[in-house]
């Protein structure tokens, strides 16, 4: 078995809530909490969530763009949260990250020729007319012109600027790159060039993915694995075909239930989840989303006791009490207030039927 | 039949800028009927926004509703109303839901405050019975204790709830149409879940007209009945959602369908459609999708197609109507013949 290229473990992030001239801490919003995962070398793992789940902190911890408040992150063996600023800027040649919005991640004053060359110069990779030619290949590799590296930035459509931000990335030969929603701000027809753009370049250079984004349309065809992020935890981590076809966690059923599906013949077993997503600043106690779930057998051990990411099937790990198999025993269960016992709860969200009946399983 | 509720009839809305005019909106034509939604789908720079805009007059110079558009609603001309006419419908007869809720929202006025105009603005009762008809107007929106929320302001609302005040807003004097611009796009998915949900409920409810403009394929697909789809300024195809989504005629839209990529499908690549969208002040020749097309010939350069009848109740801006056996022999497009870049 390989090494994992990137392993992280029990990562947190806790920002302070200040208040009046002293910045006296008044509270935290605890934006990422004991988040722990792998990823192979040459692996797609995306994270997917709702706004403020913690997805984007997690993925500028992993390159300490923030500093995570504990927890550890290893890339090919090394330590990362240990790292000098010298040892860490010799890391970033190895990992780079693509971001959501190309307008504002680009310096209108610097043409994108001197833009992707930066990364060359800093890491000293090439000069003069060797790093020329490194970056009129990159553009060449992103699908741009050559003669494009003399222009601006607002002289690019958005997936024209996106595919600049890629190719920036790509400059010093990164191993890993974590892309942080990077099609979500473009238009249906340009966003599919990107993503197909992304796979490409990840099989001609053996890239590493962390994928970060909200929809899960996209994921899906992004990734090997998916992890489900709510209110700074991961809920559910499998295989992306695993996940989309028995989704475990109720968080996961509820948010593929709402993808809307461009096929007016379905008919739609829709989860509504009631309510807002609760203040990260005031997590629920136990289970993060018991207030909104929708398992049957929830009940009072479920705002008690905070549920283990575990096995479920294998290789497929959710956080529920309540979706047997689980380490909670039902004692334990009872004790906490427990009046239901765990039963499987898969109910058929749309996207189930229609496999379904496409491929029918053990037909008579 | 009787007559459509809004019919909107070869709508030019052009900006006159000092170098070239953009013709953002350029002969759109087509109805709404009293009780139906309609689905106006495309990408950023169609101008589906523009036609909206139009419709409620509430286009800024260097925009303007050229002459010869006319925009009949409730037997007026929208076009050639004068300003109190129109203050009359605004608001009124046809309300909008604007796709970023805290911008359409006044940070210094309660939200109750802020719903109860709609009904001061438009005369009728006192302030109080505006003020009660705006917290029963945010009980029918799902807010949970109203009476509370309608004293709070924008900050303290959560971007769902916010969306949901302005639903409460539009709804607020029984419009004959609402026309919802991009109106779950900021949202969450299970948060835009709920908002569709009772946006449907409340049009039953209350039988109103709404034109649903959206970039979302799937979100066309679950509320609307009758889809127009934009391109360049036109509609290029029109039908119900259904003949839509079973049998598309025009390659931008079977571009765009197969472009999206699905919960439900399982596709290693997705198919693309190349290039981008043409600037608006420099609209192709011809047909207007041709370079980004993979089966457009000469006929595509030469002429402009006309929406051809494909069926009844389906329209397509395409000559493959007339000449449907060159479908057979796609070639790559002209801007990856030309070795233009995607």
């Amino acid at each position: 078995m390989t090494e994992p290229l990137l392993q992280v473990r029990n990562l947190r992030k806790v920002f302070p809530i200040t208040k009046g001239v002293f910045a006296r801490k008044v509270g935290e919003v605890r934006a990422v909490h004991d988040v722990s995962f792998d990823i192979m070398p040459g692996e797609t793992l995306s994270l997917v969530g709702e706004s403020g789940c913690g997805k984007t902190t997690t993925g500028r911890a992993i390159l300490r763009l923030i500093e995570p408040t504990s927890g550890e992150v290893k890339f090919a063996g090394r330590d990362v949260l240990s790292m000098n600023a010298s040892e860490l800027r010799a890391l970033r040649r190895e990992m780079q990250i693509i971001f959501q919005d190309p307008v504002s991640s680009l310096n209108p004053r610097m043409t994108v020729g001197t833009a992707i060359r930066e990364g060359i110069t800093i890491h000293k990779l090439a000069e003069g007319a060797e790093a020329d030619r490194r970056v009129g290949r990159l553009l060449d590799e992103v699908g741009l012109r050559k003669e494009y590296a003399n222009k601006y930035p607002h002289e690019f459509s958005g997936g024209q600027r996106q595919r600049i931000g890629i190719a920036r990335a790509l400059a010093v030969e990164p191993k890993f790159i974590v892309c942080d929603e990077p099609v979500s701000a473009l238009d249906v027809s340009v966003q599919a060039q990107v993503i197909n753009l992304l796979r490409d370049l990840q099989k001609e250079r053996g890239l590493t993915y962390l994928f970060i984004a909200h929809d899960l349309s996209v994921v899906k065809h992004m990734s090997d694995r998916v992890a489900v992020m709510y209110l700074g935890k991961i809920v559910e981590l499998a295989r992306g075909e695993d996940l989309y076809r028995e989704p475990t966690m109720p968080y996961t059923q509820a948010l593929l239930s709402a993808v809307p599906v461009a096929d007016p013949t379905l008919e739609k077993q829709r989860i509504l989840l009631e309510g807002d997503v609760p203040s990260p600043a005031d997590p629920p106690s136990g289970c993060v989303f018991h207030p909104r779930c929708h398992h049957p057998a929830k009940d009072a051990a479920c705002s008690k006791i905070d549920p283990p990411l575990e096995e479920k099937a294998p290789a497929h790990l959710a956080a529920c009490i309540k979706q047997p198999p689980t380490v909670i025993t039902w004692q334990e269960q009872q004790q906490a207030g427990g009046v239901n016992p765990p039963v499987k709860y898969f109910p058929v969200v749309e996207q189930l039927t229609r496999q379904s009946t496409e491929t029918p399983q053990g037909a008579i | 039949m009787t007559e459509p509720l809004l019919s909107v009839e070869n709508l030019r809305t052009y900006f006159h800028g000092a170098a070239a005019v953009a013709k953002s909106v350029d002969g759109v034509s087509f109805v709404v009927n009293a009780g139906e939604t309609v689905g106006i789908v495309g990408e950023s720079g169609c101008g589906k926004s523009v036609t909206a805009l139009s419709i409620l007059r509430l286009i800024q110079p260097p925009g303007r509703i050229e002459s010869g558009s006319r925009i009949l609603f409730e037997g007026k001309d929208l076009v050639s109303l004068d300003d109190a006419g129109m203050r009359h419908v605004r608001g009124n007869r046809i309300s909008m839901i604007f796709q970023e809720p805290m911008s359409a929202l006044n940070p210094v006025f309660t939200v109750g405050d802020q719903v109860a105009e709609v009904a001061r603005v438009h005369g009728t009762g006192s302030r109080k019975d505006a003020w009660n008809r705006a917290v029963e107007m945010l009980t029918l929106t799902g807010i949970p204790s109203p009476g509370e929320r309608a004293k709070q302001y924008p900050h303290q609302l959560s971007g769902g709830m916010r969306q949901r005040v302005l639903i409460a807003m539009a709804l607020m004097m029984n419009p004959a149409l609402v026309i919802a611009d991009e109106p779950t796009t900021a949202l969450d998915v299970t948060i835009q879940a709920q908002i569709l949900e009772l946006l449907l409920d409340l049009q039953k409810r209350l039988g109103t007209s709404i034109l649903m403009i959206t970039h979302d394929l799937g979100v066309v697909a679950e509320t609307a009945t009758r889809v127009l789809v934009m391109y360049g300024g036109e509609i290029v195809e029109e039908a119900s959602v259904r003949t839509l989504f079973d049998a598309a005629h025009h390659p931008y839209t079977e571009g765009l369908m197969n472009a999206m990529p699905q919960i439900s499908d399982s596709r290693e690549r997705l198919n693309v459609i190349p290039g981008t969208v043409p600037p608006p002040t420099a609209w192709p020749t011809g047909c207007r999708f041709r370079d980004r097309c993979p089966y457009s010939w000469e006929r595509c350069e030469r002429e402009h197609p006309p929406l051809y009848q494909i069926s009844e109740g389906h329209t397509s801006r395409c000559h493959l109507a007339v000449e449907p056996e060159r479908r057979a022999h796609p070639h790559l497009p002209l801007v990856e013949q030309t070795g233009a870049i995607l």
